[in-house]
């Protein structure tokens, strides 16, 4: 099983040397960040927000906020790291304007206890997503991510999608190393479990929304049900 | 090794940070165990799925747009004196 890649570009030290500069004042090495960076600070707070509108006003807010507190980095942490905390702090802030009805943080997940062990144990399809074009694909993944509390999806998207390191996540997100592991756990099986749906080897043809009939899949071979398995 | 413990060690042997006892009996539990095969197996394919989707990437053009904005208001920032953020 292979080591999960880092998306982010180039080494630390040249990070460091442009961090530096724009300290000094060097607006075109804080532009260089940006565009270092700015993709990824996208990809995260739209899978935090779900939202188009929110992740563009989420990319200028965090680097605003960057660019006017440089000052306080102290260079002990990776400056993406730094950045990263700043966008999913905004990106919650504008969660939580969305939904005022229900308190959104990344610590109100935690109850979910059971729901992630896996019920459904059956194979996929081999390849299975090449059954869907590309714009299928994308709008299963984007539907299937929706579903996860977003104290669960903030981590997936961190560790998996962005690879960052656990201890990163960790610092990011200011958890500690066990909580994101114990989140992790449970969003990547929980995710399992949905895209399970769409990816499921089937004798009878695929179903063409299976979320439809979520609750008729018949396909149940066996189960993991002991509580203490995901710490 | 147990299909709870299996679970358990999930996310550090996909993440390869077993020790080596550990992993031999998770392997050697995979060996036999199919579900938990099955479960290892789908869920590696899943956070590989969305790590390769290009889910929400960044439109050249939007893109652009954002940076400009941005640049635009640090100057603006500058000229006004750190206590504007």
């Amino acid at each position: 099983m292979g080591a999960i890649q880092n998306k982010v570009a180039g080494p630390v030290s040249e990070e460091l040397t442009l961090v530096q500069a724009a300290k000094r004042g060097d607006d075109s090495a804080f532009e260089e960040l940006v565009r270092r960076y700015d993709r990824n600070v996208f990809r995260i707070a739209q899978h935090i927000t779900q939202n188009r509108e929110d992740a563009e006003d989420v990319v200028q807010e965090a680097f605003l906020k960057a660019y006017g507190n440089l000052a306080q980095f102290q260079e002990q942490s990776k400056f993406y790291t730094w950045l990263v905390r700043i966008a999913v702090n905004e990106a919650l802030m504008k969660l939580r304007r969305r939904k005022p009805e229900r308190t959104v943080s990344l610590d109100e997940d935690i109850k979910t206890e059971d729901d992630s062990l896996p019920r459904e144990i059956a194979d996929w399809s081999p390849n299975p997503e090449q059954q869907y074009t590309q714009a299928e694909l994308r709008e299963i993944l984007s539907k299937t991510i929706q579903g996860l509390p977003p104290g669960f999806r903030t981590v997936f998207v961190l560790r998996d999608v962005e690879g960052l390191s656990t201890e990163e996540t960790a610092a990011a997100l200011e958890l500690s190393v066990p909580a994101v592991k114990s989140r992790l756990l449970r969003a990547r099986l929980q995710l399992r479990e949905r895209l399970g749906r769409y990816f499921q080897r089937r004798d009878m043809g695929k179903s063409s929304d299976p979320d439809k009939n979520v609750d008729s899949v018949e396909v149940k071979t066996g189960e993991v049900t002991s509580g203490d398995g995901n710490q | 090794m147990k299909c709870a413990e299996f679970l358990h060690e999930l996310t550090n042997y996909l993440d390869g940070v077993l020790d080596e006892k550990t992993k031999v009996e998770l392997e050697n539990h995979l060996s036999w165990c199919h579900n938990c095969y099955v479960v290892c197996d789908t869920t590696k394919k899943t956070i590989e799925i969305y790590r390769d989707s290009q889910l929400y990437e960044l439109p050249d053009d939007l893109r652009g747009r954002l940076r400009s904005a941005i640049m635009t208001k640090c100057q603006q920032h500058k000229k006004r004196g750190p206590q504007s953020v």
